[in-house]
């Protein structure tokens, strides 16, 4: 069962429009994600993988199917599960590190102060922004409001992170130095994490699987994407590596024409509640 | 050549130069003027300097600077009823603002809270208040008098009544502004509703229930005025009235002049507590 960590069943989100008929986000839509695996999930603006991540979140509520956690069904927000924020959705009036420490005190209310601030701390240092515990979110750069995000997340030593667009309103070199930070941390601590983007490389130079989505309304899971790239990838090597393109070019390939085209050719044998597994590698075998 | 004075300073200047200018136009103005027709020198000490000399009955800033000062020597003397001294007068005033005013504040931010928070009773409560605020807290004064049946405690209830909906509205509006991703992280990391309600809501909210506080203690000071002129006994709305019916125009020039310094102040007071709990975005 260890690979339906997270089990998505059959879950449906309707949102009433201005005619009266309901509008389908998506409808029995299911995924499971193993522990400690990495998934990203793409496709395009309002395809409903905010709402899946709000699902998952406990933030909104499916208006048909179950999700179920470490084989327990969630019904609402819970400190098992961190959320990042795309807009980092810090409290503007308490410092980094009181930020921090609002959530540690959230997740053991009785714990003494100084260890919730110890705890803090620790968590503020993980995320490389010692000496800047005291400064607050208007005083922070983007992408160190955003390290401070992921620090409160992972304060609380959460079963899960999710992570909504995390990087999207970051520039470049500052995401880079993000997804190097998160991926690290990713591994050095066996974190199941689930994340939003629409940043094909991000996907890639993060993923463990790659979730495609289709556009909505009436969204679907094409598929699932096995990340073929080595565990240990280097971002200034894996375009070299062999599968680099086949991977590049099947997402490309996904997001421009078939997150249109796959409703109206849907291939013979896909089922909605188990989407296929591919994994894009290259035809010939690797140059020696 | 760089224009080297500070803003702050060419401002005094500016400033200090047009009061001197006011000052003299006032002192010119109300000097005496040439000599009345000669009369019978026991008529005219009767008539007094007004009808003989040409005097102004309108004050010059001399006289009433000297009368500030005599006030300012003496401000917490008690000779009766009709006869106190101006801080004990605006002593008066500040108790009956800070007594109206401190219960307004303990309704109209819990039921504000509640306002902001429930859209169900935001919807019913608004024709309420919507009726309610434009009236004229003075209009209250009579049902008050009628109901509470004395005079103190009816001035009391008129700054209740009219502190009451700025900061009711205020903290209604500032509460329901709260933004969603705030009380998401709230919701995630399961925080309880009260101690929501203390750490993200209300530090949120507060600038604009601030706000409202604000414009509710400037309304409140300029309403006490109206208020103790109407029930008379003490405070400086009533000092004000007392010595119009004595024709002192320089005491009220001089409770005039206190009357916006007092307000300045609380003004400045509230300003300060709202900028403490301002946060920059």
């Amino acid at each position: 069962m260890s690979n339906r960590f997270i089990a998505i069943e059959g879950i449906a989100r309707r949102f009433p429009s201005r005619g009266g008929e309901p509008v389908t986000i998506f409808e029995n839509l299911s995924l499971s994600i193993a522990r400690g695996e990495f998934v990203c999930i793409i496709g395009h603006s309002g395809c409903g993988k905010s709402t899946v991540l709000n699902v998952l979140a406990g933030l909104d509520q499916p208006d048909a199917g179950f999700v179920f956690i470490d084989e327990k069904q969630i019904t609402g927000p819970g400190l098992d599960r961190a959320v990042i924020f795309q807009s980092h959705a810090l409290l503007p009036w308490k410092t980094a590190l009181g930020n921090v420490a609002y959530a540690v005190s959230s997740r053991w209310p009785s714990l003494p102060r100084a260890e919730v601030l110890e705890r803090a701390q620790r968590a503020i240092d993980l995320v490389g922004l010692h000496g800047a515990e005291m400064k607050r979110p208007a005083e922070l750069s983007g992408g160190m409001r955003q390290r401070v995000g992921i620090a409160r997340a992972l304060s609380i030593e959460p079963k899960i992170l999710l992570m909504d667009e995390p990087f999207s309103a970051l520039d470049a070199l500052t995401r880079g130095a993000l997804q190097d930070e998160v991926r690290r941390i990713c591994r050095d601590t066996g974190q199941t994490l689930f994340m939003i983007t629409h940043d094909v490389d991000e996907a890639m130079y993060l993923a463990d699987k790659i979730v495609l989505m289709t556009n909505g309304p009436g969204a679907m899971i094409a598929e699932i994407v096995e990340n073929p790239l080595p565990q240990d990838r280097k971002r200034d090597e894996i375009h070299r590596h062999p599968d680099y393109y086949p991977l590049r070019n099947h997402l490309i390939d996904f997001l421009v024409t078939r997150s249109v085209t796959f409703k109206n050719e849907i291939p013979v044998g896909y089922d909605r509640s188990k989407p296929p597994v591919v994994r894009p590698v290259a035809k010939q075998p690797a140059l020696a | 050549m760089s224009n080297a004075a500070p803003l702050s300073l060419r401002a005094g200047v500016l400033s200090l130069l047009i009061f001197v200018i006011f000052a003299l136009a006032w002192h010119l103005g109300t000097r005496g003027g040439p000599s009345g027709p000669a009369m019978d020198p026991e008529y005219a000490k009767l008539m007094g300097a007004t009808a003989t000399q040409g005097k102004s009955a309108m004050p010059g800033p001399l006289e009433v600077g000297a009368k500030l000062v005599e006030h300012l020597r003496h401000p917490f003397y008690d000779r009766g009823p009709n006869d106190k001294g101006l801080g004990v007068q605006l002593a008066f005033s500040m108790l009956r603002v800070a007594a109206g005013y401190g219960l307004a504040v303990l309704v109209a931010i819990p039921l504000g809270f509640l306002i902001g928070m429930s859209p169900l009773m935001n919807k019913a409560l608004d024709p309420f208040i919507q009726v309610m605020k434009p009236v004229s807290p003075l209009a209250w004064m009579p049902l008050a008098l009628y109901t509470i049946k004395d005079s103190g405690l009816s001035a009391i209830f008129v700054i209740f009544i009219c502190s009451l909906w700025p900061m009711l509205v205020n903290t209604a509006f500032g509460v329901s502004g709260v933004r969603k991703e705030w009380l998401n992280v709230a919701r995630t990391l399961e925080v309880g509703p009260w101690r929501r309600a203390f750490t993200v809501i209300l530090p949120a909210a507060a600038p604009t229930i601030f706000t409202g506080m604000r414009i509710s203690i400037g309304i409140a000071w300029l309403v006490i005025v109206a208020a103790e002129m109407l029930v008379g006994g003490t405070g400086i709305g009533y000092f004000v009235w007392n010595e119009w019916n004595n024709l002192s125009i320089t005491n009220v020039i001089i409770a005039i002049l206190l009357i916006g310094l007092v307000g300045m102040l609380l003004d400045q007071l509230l300003a300060r507590a709202a900028r403490a709990v301002t946060f920059p975005e």
